[in-house]
């Protein structure tokens, strides 16, 4: 997995779908999860994955984007959709300051 | 001694010698070294460079990627061997007894070395909020024990035990000691090390501890001779499977040995020197032939503790002599070839002992080419000895001053 996968073209022309890209190969590449599992509806339970599996993908995915995400942004998250929408709005978030 | 006997119906590991028990047995006996220059960090500045590494250990062969990630080496290198051990007495199946009856007693001298490390370095660079979920149950030195009774569903008494280079005989003692007063019927026990990092190889040196030896890695490590200039770090695991005798025989399985007996003590003298009288070492190797009910002419073999630095093997000699008078039992160290694998050491020289019961075969101590006189003992010098011996003593001493022994006796025909 390319930690760069993020950054393609400016930081707030990043869409969904290359986050989700992100995601996708970073959980491949870390925990060996079937690709075709990772949309964005799929829960990170179906996944067998926990709580702190969540954190360490969070540092990777914060690299990727260079962004930070707190341990209360993942306080919502269930599924690799809610974790792309934390991504986007943190982006957001960092276009807009 | 209860009614209950203790016999071993499997061993695993994953040494500097190789990966599985049949693998490393033939090195030791072949005096083949694993000793060689380091290979896992970059050793420029050290004075020591050189280690007997794990070189042909792949952690996906025993768990996934994600339980890899999760692990430390240590941890790892203890799975494999308990897959081993486990396989050979017959539980690949499951466990033949309760969960709750079995136990597993695994440490590790020092622990997750490697992850602290690595995780130090992201603390002073990246700062805490880049530190791994991973970092504590990966480095903590309970983390081997825990998993392989996951890995097994073992439910009996969980622990680990800490007593530096005795830390592996410790663990076999405490587990056979749960076995024989009845709390448990089996139980996994053993040790595993995996420190061959800049930190423990730099510490280690600071304390004169390690064999500057760097030009010719296969002779640094010479326990008993002359020229031995300390020892040399190793890493790896040894894996112990443990039953009460008659359960182990109402499902048919051979003991590869009995556990006869166990004794531990206390120098209470020094953090890092031996006794210089030896008198810990001594209670030690008395207690376990007391607790097996032996004499001292009973005691065919010594794996020595023989670590190669020349305080420990001078003041070992000299409590070997004190115990068992002139005429003693053959004596031979293990790691000439192994290196020191610490907080595994005693348990894959359990595992040595095991096998020269079986064998009928002692393995020699390499590089001895000067004995030194100090050391003056029967030694198995530079070649295997064929010898079929009833009984053999493995000696575990470590800094702190804890000393444990384990005393096997052959059950095989």
């Amino acid at each position: 997995m390319s930690a760069q996968a993020g950054h393609q073209g400016q930081i707030s022309d990043v869409t969904a779908d290359q986050v989700l890209g992100t995601m996708r190969d970073l959980l491949v590449d870390m925990f060996d999860v079937d690709a075709d599992k990772i949309t964005a509806d799929a829960s990170f339970d179906s996944m067998d994955l926990d709580s702190l599996d969540l954190v360490e993908v969070s540092v990777k995915v914060e690299d990727a984007y260079d962004i930070e995400i707190s341990e209360d942004d993942l306080k919502d998250v269930w599924t690799v959709g809610n974790a792309v929408e934390v991504v986007l709005s943190k982006l957001q978030q960092t276009a807009d300051a | 001694m209860s009614g209950r006997r203790v016999v071993v119906t499997g061993v695993g590991t994953v040494s500097p010698l190789g990966s599985g028990v049949a693998t490393t047995w033939e090195a030791a006996v072949a005096g083949r070294s694993g000793v060689a220059p380091i290979t896992r960090f970059d050793t420029q500045g050290h004075t020591t460079t050189i280690a007997a590494e794990v070189t042909d250990f792949d952690p996906l062969t025993i768990v996934d990627k994600r339980e890899a990630r999760r692990s430390d080496r240590f941890t790892l290198l203890a799975l494999a061997s308990a897959v081993e051990a486990c396989a050979q007495a017959g539980w690949s199946e499951g466990l033949p007894h309760p969960g709750q009856r079995v136990g597993v007693i695994v440490g590790s001298g020092i622990g997750g070395l490697s992850t602290l490390e690595a995780q130090l370095k992201t603390l002073s660079e990246r700062g805490p909020s880049k530190l791994s979920p991973y970092c504590i149950p990966a480095l903590m030195g309970n983390a081997a024990a825990g998993s392989i009774a996951m890995r097994l569903g073992a439910r009996g008494p969980n622990m680990s035990t800490v007593s530096a280079c005795a830390t592996g005989s410790h663990a076999v003692g405490e587990a056979a000691r749960l076995i024989r007063d009845g709390i448990v019927d089996a139980a996994v026990c053993g040790g595993s090390e995996a420190t061959v990092t800049p930190l423990a190889v730099g510490s280690f040196a600071a304390m004169g501890a390690l064999s500057a030896r760097n030009d010719e890695p296969s002779r640094a490590s010479r326990p008993f001779d002359t020229g031995r200039d300390g020892f040399v770090l190793g890493e790896g695991a040894a894996i112990l499977v443990l039953e009460e005798a008659s359960a182990a025989a109402a499902r048919g399985v051979s003991a590869l040995a009995e556990l006869a007996g166990y004794g531990a003590s206390g120098d209470a003298f020094h953090l890092t020197q031996p006794d210089p009288e030896g008198t810990g070492a001594i209670d030690a190797m008395r207690a376990a032939m007391a607790d097996a009910g032996v004499e001292p002419g009973d005691i065919g073999y010594i794996n020595a503790h023989g670590t190669s630095t020349p305080y420990n093997d001078k003041i070992e000699a000299l409590a070997i002599n004190k115990v068992f008078g002139p005429g003693g039992p053959a004596v031979s160290s293990t790691k000439s070839v192994t290196g020191h694998l610490l907080g595994a050491a005693g348990a894959i020289e359990a595992v040595f002992c095991v096998e020269a019961l079986r064998n009928g075969v002692l393995p020699p101590t390499m590089n001895l080419d000067d004995p030194d006189p100090e050391c003056d003992l029967d030694h198995v010098a530079n070649a295997a000895r064929e010898v079929q011996v009833e009984y053999a003593l493995s000696n575990s001493f470590g800094f702190g001053g804890h000393n444990a022994c384990l005393l096997f006796r052959r059950t095989s025909a």
